[in-house]
């Protein structure tokens, strides 16, 4: 039999950076907040400690920190016809498992949407008109605005210690950030990090061709940094281990360096880990939650009973949760009724490598987020009507490591084995530098996420299923990128180079890593009917669950997703101290 | 709303952290990676823990095939790769224990949907070994390591591009480990087993752990003047 815990008012679903944020928001108000995270405990030290970090074959290629499907994955298909296969070893996406969560082993490319992304479909039909949206997309807007989030963003960054330069301050475009972004209240709390070569590359030919480089947000430290809970950050070494690892620096901003040793000071928050949460319990009319049912370390089941149940398991966690508790009517597809699972959209992206013979990139001084950037072909910036498509991308020349198993780009035609395969790998590494396009993904009335019908976990629940294929629109795009990468590579002048996009024949392909930026499948919004989530991420069906995470996305932007994700959650603890606890029940009016 | 709590899992103490790199064990108890004091092992002499005699000459040919010591840097038998694969078989990679193993499995859908064979990595390098040993003995009368090296090569080519087909086991598949792994153990930090004193690494200027160069980020197109460290604490 079960055992219960004794009741608290606050239980968190997973300790990465929502949770912990959460974490920080809700003892604020005295509340008495327990955190249970699935995987290890983890901190810098002596988790991330030198020199075991610098490992490539356990961290970057057996994906040591990640989640291990043999406990935790999802299946996957491209049609609604097709049987669904398991994810079974990790390749496109890795999911975090542990204490921080993905924010320990992410990049930390830290961006804000531009404003009219959380608008999408009204900006569409007010610039180009209804009819170009086809029949199969199912864009929405967030029910939130830019202008609304931005204190949000703001804080965000603060806490987390990004390195930028602003773009737009209050509405004022400064010279060498971005100025295609929303307006800021305020600049970066660190400048941007050093420019390697790749940088000066880029942002010079980028220049020459009129067009708007600036640095890559980044949350790896340009300095010394104390934020505001206190929490310091060093200057980022360029480790060159960065994505997949956890830093050895205290430099990459991350749970645990800005958010858990302040949190964790608190008597009033705790957490477990190694303890995996199986369900949100419901009263017996289904209206309320009343705790969450875990497997704790020892394989026991144990009832947490709450007030208030945060999920922060990451987006596609957040989905199976809520479909494995039956909370919100599950999505049908062929109806279009129903909204749990709907909308799960990705990230369309392409690049080019580019060859000098005689050029020294020295690959492996890198960091996460260390790189060049333009924005000139912003979702903002495309003539969707002319151009026949609706989305947009950034362009970044990033150097983040020259981890050799991994990152050895090799010219076009070069042999994949044999003696000539080392003569090229010695004549190109350290040679090679990329751009690559990071755009956005719509959603699409056949991409989403169910539970799976063939296949369980250990503890016997369905698996999830993913039903996701790239789609015309989105090759668009892309291809519209690539004519442009294409220009720009020629203009860097390299001695050979190669495109690599998606093309309309391209089908999803679970194999090579693409990116942790899952989206969709609780979207908030602002209509009971066409959203799991009301503006303040609360669930419309059961008022005290709130679902943090990328899972709010209508669709995807064209960005990495934590600054929004950040934000947001932000956002919703302030509706939910301000709003919430003194008068708990649905903030929105169904 | 009120009710403390005592923080159950908070660390009491930090625990010493200077090279405590796990060794990696599954069932076996072998440990996996080297240790820091004791030289590389050689190759001519180490019993392989896995493999069978006949296995292991044939993951030594193969290896020297696909990255010969011919021309510039170090080939894999040099570097110690066949080693790394032995014990790659006895650690968690070899066995899928990472892995979602459950049936049912659908081995033919197409290949964009990743692994989906009911095999361990150990169980395919087991039946694909022998396999190959068979084809090379029906077509050419002789084990795959006792070949002449083009014949080799032809050998490792069609497995690569499914040019042979074997009844319990995806040639493929097979090949693609190989290739993978040793890759793997070509570049891989030493203490896993290859990569012996860093030789790969220095024939490329990867200075492979030291992971920090704030002195060097700005100095642009400039090659990077010192050689590798390796976790083993070795210096190169
Ligand atoms: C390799 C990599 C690179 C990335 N790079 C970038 C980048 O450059 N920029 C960017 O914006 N984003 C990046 N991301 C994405 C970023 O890490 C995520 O957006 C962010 O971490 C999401 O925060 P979260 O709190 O929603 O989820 P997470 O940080 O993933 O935390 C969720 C936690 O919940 C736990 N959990 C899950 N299910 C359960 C359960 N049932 N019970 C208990 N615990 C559970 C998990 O173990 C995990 O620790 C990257 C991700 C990866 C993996
Ligand atoms: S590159 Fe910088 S931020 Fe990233 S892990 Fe290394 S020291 Fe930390």
């Amino acid at each position: 039999m079960a055992k219960t815990n004794p009741h608290v008012d606050v239980v968190m679903i997973g300790l990465g950076w929502t949770s912990s944020i959460m974490g920080m928001e809700l003892t604020d108000e005295g509340l008495s907040v327990l955190a249970l995270e699935r995987g290890p405990d983890q901190d810098t030290v002596p988790d991330f400690a030198y020199p075991k970090m610098a490992d490539e074959l356990t961290y970057g290629v057996r994906y040591q920190l990640m989640q291990r499907p043999a406990k935790s994955t999802l299946t996957v298909r491209h049609g609604i016809q097709d049987l669904a296969v398991p994810y079974r070893s990790l390749g496109s996406f890795l999911p975090g498992n542990g204490v921080g969560g993905a924010g320990t082993h992410w990049n930390g490319h830290t961006w804000r949407p531009q404003p009219n992304e959380l608008r999408l479909k009204s900006y569409v039909e007010e610039n180009f008109g209804a009819d170009i949206i086809p029949d199969e997309m199912t864009i929405q807007d967030y029910g939130v605005t830019y202008d609304e989030l931005e204190p949000h963003f703001d804080r965000f960054e603060k806490v987390a210690g990004i390195s930028g330069k602003a773009g737009n301050l209050n509405g004022e475009i400064q010279e060498g950030g971005n100025p295609f972004e929303g307006w800021r209240s305020d600049d970066y709390p660190l400048p941007p990090m050093k420019r390697t070569l790749n940088d000066t590359l880029f942002r010079d030919m980028a220049a020459s061709e009129g067009l708007h480089p600036f640095p890559l947000p980044a949350a790896n430290a340009s300095q010394a940094y104390t934020n505001p809970y206190g929490m310091q950050l060093a200057p980022c070494n360029y480790c060159g281990f960065c994505e997949r690892y956890g830093c050895l620096n205290y430099s990459k901003s991350s749970p645990q360096t800005c958010v858990l040793g302040a949190l964790k000071q608190r008597k009033n928050f705790a957490y477990r880990a190694n303890c995996e949460v199986m369900k949100v319990n419901l009263a017996s009319d289904g209206k309320t939650a009343t705790g969450v049912t875990y497997i704790d370390e020892n394989g026991d089941e144990v009832i947490q009973p709450a007030d208030l149940v945060i999920m922060g398991a990451y987006s596609l966690h957040n989905v199976h949760l809520l479909l494995l508790s039956g909370i919100g009517k599950p999505y049908d597809p062929i109806s279009g009724e129903g909204v749990v699972g709907k909308n799960y959209a990705y990230q369309m992206n392409g690049g080019a490598t580019l060859y000098f013979k005689d050029k020294h990139f020295n690959p492996f001084i890198g960091a996460g987020a260390n790189g060049e950037t333009l924005n000139d072909f912003g979702v903002e910036q495309i003539d969707f009507g002319q151009e026949g498509f609706i989305g947009g991308s950034y362009f970044n020349a990033a150097m983040t490591n020259g981890q050799p198993i991994r990152n050895m780009p090799l010219p076009k035609g070069a042999p994949s084995w044999g003696a000539e395969w080392k003569q090229a790998v010695q004549e190109t590494y350290g040679h090679t530098m990329t751009i690559g396009s990071h755009g956005s993904n719509m959603a699409y009335r056949d991409c989403y996420l169910d539970l799976d019908p063939n296949y369980t976990d250990d503890h016997g629940r369905p698996l999830m299923r993913m039903t996701f294929n790239w789609k015309d629109n989105d090759v668009r795009m892309t291809q519209f990128m690539k004519q442009k990468i294409d220009a720009l590579s020629k203009a860097l002048g390299p001695d050979d180079y190669k495109l690599s996009f998606k093309d309309f024949d391209s089908q999803y392909d679970v194999r090579p890593y693409q990116t942790t930026h899952n989206v969709g499948g609780a979207i908030m919004g602002s209509d009971p009917k066409s959203s799991v989530l009301n503006r303040y991420l609360q669930t419309w069906d059961v008022h005290n669950v709130f679902v943090m995470g990328a899972s709010a996305f209508p669709q995807n932007l064209q960005y990495n997703p934590t600054g929004m994700v950040g934000g947001l959650t932000y956002w919703a603890a302030k509706a939910i101290r301000e709003q919430y606890l003194p008068n708990p029940g649905p903030l929105v009016q169904a | 709303m009120s009710a403390k709590l005592d923080n159950a899992s908070r660390r009491g103490f930090i625990k010493g952290s200077l090279m405590m790199i796990p060794a990696v064990t599954v069932g076996s108890g072998v440990s996996l990676t080297a240790k820091a004091d004791e030289p590389p092992a050689n190759l001519a002499d180490y019993q392989p823990t896995y493999f069978t005699d006949d296995e292991w000459r044939f993951v030594m040919a193969a290896c020297d095939r696909l990255i010969p010591s011919d021309g510039d840097g170090p080939g894999a038998l040099e570097t110690n790769v066949p080693i790394f694969i032995d014990k790659q078989m006895e650690g968690k990679f070899g066995h899928a224990a990472d892995w979602y193993m459950k049936p049912p499995f659908h081995p033919d859908v197409s290949p964009l949907f990743g692994y989906q064979s009911p095999l361990t990595p150990r169980e395919v390098y087991r039946k694909g070994i022998e396999a190959t040993q068979e084809y090379c003995q029906a077509q050419h009368g002789k084990s795959f390591a006792a070949l002449d090296h083009d014949l080799q090569t032809q050998v490792l080519t069609q497995l690569e591009k499914g040019d042979i087909t074997f009844d319990d086991v995806s040639a493929t598949q097979f090949f693609a480990f190989l290739l993978q792994n040793t890759k793997e153990g070509y570049f891989a930090d030493p203490i896993h087993g290859g990569n012996k004193h860093m030789a790969s690494w220095k024939f490329i200027g990867f200075p492979g752990a030291r992971a920090s160069y704030l002195a060097w980020v700005d100095q642009r197109d400039k090659a990077y003047p010192l050689g590798p460290v390796s976790l083993t604490g070795e210096r190169g």
